[in-house]
């Protein structure tokens, strides 16, 4: 008796997971059908599976050549905020002044600033440097990935530096005391020690920053430049009338998503819950 | 000593960040409240017009930006009650002992994955034509409508969309929580014989309090941030009836070019956003109790 209630506990359990996806279901079984089909009933199961949704929705996204711009931004962008951020709160942590400390306040009072807040300065200073030093600010990848890193390296900092106050001076002294440079002494010492909080540090901004829309929406205007949400709305601008090819098209956006998931999962889940208590 | 000896290293680590952050954050920052004494249409060629605190001064009468206002207030308020009760219970639900709460906990974080405007759209979907059809197969026509058509269900559906992204994300954040917990309170309290409902009231929520600091904290400023799941799912619409304070803020600088004004605007919501999520923070702090 006891086992079977555990047994229906867990399997009650397990439905209110499946629920929770319903959304997702729907969307998957439509991706599927014709138009005709879709609208007999958008519940059922596709009578049989039509791909050509997949293979139009793909051409018209562009999608490769989204994805590919997604991956390359979101790769670069998050290298860059880990380098540069663990490095910023070691030095800030390791030296214990006022300097550092009005820095690493000015860092985190930050955070609080909506991006619409930022937004048209933002814009008028990047043309105004685009202008000034010929540097292709806007409308480019790098342009994006520079601005990327100054928004979200006031958290990354502030995860790093809560991890490092953690970490005790005395090995970092030995190494000193053996002849190891501070270049050498971070690359070699403190940086493997980080890897735990490096791994939210990661999972988080690749979240923030793969599924960003307003920033590379006011940043990209090239369509060959367009990141995975960007084509989604310009797709969604021209073809929302067809939901099957619709729904093809947000399965597409979906996928790397859920390969990253089932990939770092464990790491997802431990990562949001780590990077919240510090 | 030590320290200058270290000054080029120091300098090599913490200037390309401190470069960048300023350039992107602090400048804009300090210059978005300059602009937002002038009157100007963005053309860097056409005058800014110096007209002091009239910007703010217009927006008490500006009909469209206090209706925004005041539904971002109430998405808020329902998306933020929403997030941390569906949040908490989940958590609760997951922490159990039964076998299937781990395949569980993945599909109730999988949404918060897939960025706003895409589930905006996966919704949009089920809103219209998928509710039309469960209206026709259930007969509930006043529950299954097109409920984008009307602004204050279109209110709803952003909420529930929020929710749906949000929940598992204070799922996880509860969850740290409560494994935190120290066991032998919670036996203590079992073999003092309180019953389930009075541990969960009386011991594990106020044990919580640094949990629902950080969660309230991150879903208010998210939920008043929001902006791509009111683009996707209503677009503002029906008739701006659903137009949230920062789509708001984007349609009056971009769209119709009122760079001033709308800069205005973005140091209003910067202060307000500022306002309520420090008084949160405080007020939550405050009530965390020392294990």
């Amino acid at each position: 008796m006891r086992k079977f209630n555990r047994f229906l506990a867990g399997l009650v359990i397990l439905l209110i997971g499946i629920a929770f996806l319903s959304p997702i279901y729907i969307l998957l079984v439509n991706s599927f059908k014709n138009r005709s089909e879709l609208y007999q009933n958008v519940l059922a199961f596709p009578s049989h599976f039509n791909f050509s949704n997949f293979s139009q929705a793909m051409q018209q996204m562009n999608f490769l050549i989204a994805l590919k711009n997604s991956l390359i931004i979101t790769i670069i962008s998050v290298f860059f905020i880990v380098m540069l951020s663990s490095m910023t709160a070691w030095v800030l942590v390791r030296h214990d002044n006022k300097l550092s400390k009005v820095i690493f306040m000015i860092l985190v009072a930050t955070m609080i600033i909506p991006f619409q807040t930022l937004m048209m300065p933002l814009m008028q200073l990047m043309n105004e440097i685009q202008q000034l030093f010929h540097l292709k600010m806007m409308d480019s990848r790098g342009g994006l990935i520079y601005m990327n890193i100054g928004f979200h390296a006031a958290m990354s900092v502030f995860l790093y530096h809560g991890f490092i106050k953690s970490i005790p001076v005395s090995l970092e002294e030995a190494a000193t005391i053996d002849g190891c440079s501070r270049f050498g002494i971070f690359w070699r010492i403190v940086f493997p020690m980080l890897k735990p909080i490096t791994a939210t540090v990661i999972i988080l901004n690749v979240i923030g920053i793969w599924n960003d829309y307003l920033l590379p929406s006011l940043v990209l205007s090239s369509e060959n430049l367009r990141t995975i949400p960007l084509s989604t709305f310009f797709f969604f601008g021209e073809f929302t009338i067809q939901w099957n090819l619709a729904m093809a098209g947000l399965v597409l956006t979906i996928i790397p998503v859920v390969i990253f998931y089932v990939l770092s999962q464990k790491y997802i889940i431990k990562g949001i819950g780590e990077g919240a208590i510090k | 000593m030590r320290n200058r000896k270290h000054i080029g290293v120091n300098l090599l680590f913490t200037v390309p960040l401190l470069f960048i952050f300023t350039t992107v954050v602090i400048i804009p920052f300090i210059s978005g409240i300059y602009y937002s004494f002038f009157k100007w249409d963005g053309i860097p060629a056409d005058p800014k017009v110096f007209v002091g605190l009239g910007n703010f001064a217009k927006t008490v009468s500006d009909t469209r930006f206090l209706t925004s206002a005041w539904h971002t207030v109430e998405f808020t308020i329902m998306a933020v009650i929403l997030v941390n009760l569906f949040g908490l219970i989940f958590a609760l639900i997951v922490t159990t002992k039964f076998p299937t709460v781990k395949a569980t906990r993945t599909m109730l974080f999988m949404p918060n994955l897939i960025g706003g405007l895409i589930l905006g759209y996966i919704w949009k979907f089920i809103f219209t034509d998928g509710f039309q059809i469960l209206s026709d197969m259930t007969g509930l026509h006043h529950v299954f409508f097109d409920w984008l058509l009307k602004p204050q269900f279109g209110l709803y559906a952003m909420v529930i969309v929020f929710a749906w992204q949000m929940a598992g994300y204070t799922m996880i954040i509860y969850l740290a929580g409560i494994q935190a917990l120290p066991n032998e309170i919670l036996e203590a309290s079992k073999v003092d014989g309180a019953n389930s409902w009075q541990r969960l009231t009386k011991i594990i929520c106020p044990l919580l309090m640094p949990s629902f600091t950080i969660c309230l904290f991150l879903t208010l400023a998210n939920a008043f941030n929001i902006y791509d799941i009111n683009l996707s799912l209503t677009n503002g619409g029906p008739v701006n009836g659903t137009e949230l304070f920062s789509m708001n803020i984007y349609n009056e600088i971009f769209g119709n070019s009122n760079y001033g004004y709308g800069q205005a605007k973005a140091v209003i919501f910067f202060i307000i956003v500022a306002v309520i999520t420090l008084t949160q923070v405080s007020i939550t702090k405050k009530r965390e109790v020392e294990m």
